[in-house]
């Protein structure tokens, strides 16, 4: 007699229980943690270099680095200050959250996370895989070049549905190619109508003003100063009256 | 391929499950999953690689089952339901109108899993007839030496 057990657990539930034991951490560290994702060559790395070199007086800052087979972009990152924790995927074309929990222990030997105020995670160029492997973020940053074509939302649709925020990057590209850059735009809101969409360039600089406050505004609410929640203003309140 | 990964996940959920029933080992049949049109999962991808590592384990012989889900939404503005296509930018045909509530198409699911308990009080266990199930070699950890 064959019997049937019910399971309704979701298929990657073993990576989504690591990449919420991973968000536990980043939330107890008070930092946002932000997972960058692209095609190989939009720009995730150039990108990086000038947030990082921009915002380093403003945010304390960490990389985690994915990359299937070199060191090559963690060493240009690391050239910017920060600290780069580099994590060799070999074959696999994502970061899954078992590779994140391992790139924190690295990170962990040389700083104490908590003093972070932004984690960023690159991970591996694919505009598929990593929109389902989760690895903790709090949000999803993807990046679309204006040379990639203006279908690319509409052929990996899962990908920029799942992003809180596009960057359509290169666009200091744009009049040397017969491109329509609100098509792209356009094709991006048509999967996914919530999403910031933002128009950037890492060689001019161009945009990257929005760019960064976005990145202001998301910290400032995924990490509220502690001074200005209730709960620890009481506690401290309450401590001042025990003393 | 990211389907080896997945499949590597999905007997790491399966491995805990067979905890739940020791000292026994469940005999396990089909494995049903429901997998949904707007993910990134290939199932014939997944199918390949499940016959690929499970063979040899305490699951050889069983089978991988999906159902598949097709992509629905809601539009918005009438609330009518529909099938958002690629070549219409996945617009409502009614109002065309952006897709934003997406009803179905998301799943990743492990739905069941139909098996039998081999007879403890019979020695040999009493296995399924016909079946080419390699007993000696069913503890082998199908996902022994994996990341995750």
């Amino acid at each position: 007699m064959p019997l049937e057990d019910t399971i309704g657990l979701n298929l990657l539930a073993a990576n989504q229980h690591q990449a919420e034991h991973n968000r536990e951490h980043f939330d107890a560290w008070r930092l946002l943690c932000l997972n960058v994702m692209s095609s190989p060559g939009a720009g995730k790395t150039s990108l990086l270099e000038r947030s990082l070199a921009q915002l380093s007086d403003e945010f304390a800052m960490a990389v985690l680095e994915g990359d299937m087979t070199t060191q090559l972009d963690a060493e240009r990152l690391e050239a910017v200050g920060v600290p780069v924790v580099p994590i060799t995927t070999g074959r696999a074309c994502h970061l899954d959250a078992a590779m994140v929990s391992g790139g924190l222990k690295l990170l962990g030997q040389r700083l104490d996370p908590a003093s972070l105020d932004l984690l960023w995670v690159e991970n591996v160029g694919n505009l598929v895989c990593p929109a389902e492997f989760e690895v903790g973020e709090h949000r999803k940053v993807a990046l679309l070049s204006v040379t990639e074509g203006e279908d690319k939302p509409l052929k990996y649709p899962v990908m920029f549905r799942a992003a809180d925020c596009v960057l359509i990057t290169k666009i200091d590209l744009l009049p040397y190619l017969n491109v329509d850059v609100e098509r792209i735009e356009n094709h991006i809101r048509q999967v996914n109508p919530s999403c910031s969409v933002i128009l950037v360039s890492a060689s001019s600089g161009a945009g990257l003003d929005r760019w960064h406050a976005w990145l202001r505004a998301t910290h400032a609410a995924q990490c509220p100063s502690p001074v200005l929640t209730t709960s620890e203003s009481l506690n401290t309140h309450a401590s001042l009256v025990n003393a | 391929m990211h389907e080896v990964d997945m499949t590597k996940c999905l007997l790491l959920s399966l491995q805990e499950w067979k905890q739940q029933h020791q000292p026994e080992v469940p005999l396990v049949e089909v494995v049903h999953l429901q997998v949904g049109d707007f993910t990134c999962v290939e199932p014939d991808s997944l199918v390949f690689t499940w016959g690929a590592l499970v063979s040899g384990s305490w699951l050889a012989g069983s089978e991988l089952r999906i159902e598949r889900t097709p992509l629905r939404a809601r539009c918005l503005p009438c609330g009518a339901s529909y099938a958002p296509q690629q070549e219409q930018a996945y617009r409502s045909p009614c109002c065309d109108h952006p897709m934003e509530e997406i009803l179905s198409g998301r799943e990743l699911r492990i739905r069941s899993i139909e098996y039998s308990l081999p007879d403890l009080q019979n020695s040999p266990p009493a296995t399924q007839a016909g079946s080419a199930r390699p007993t000696l070699a069913r503890d082998r950890d199908p996902v022994a030496g994996s990341r995750l």
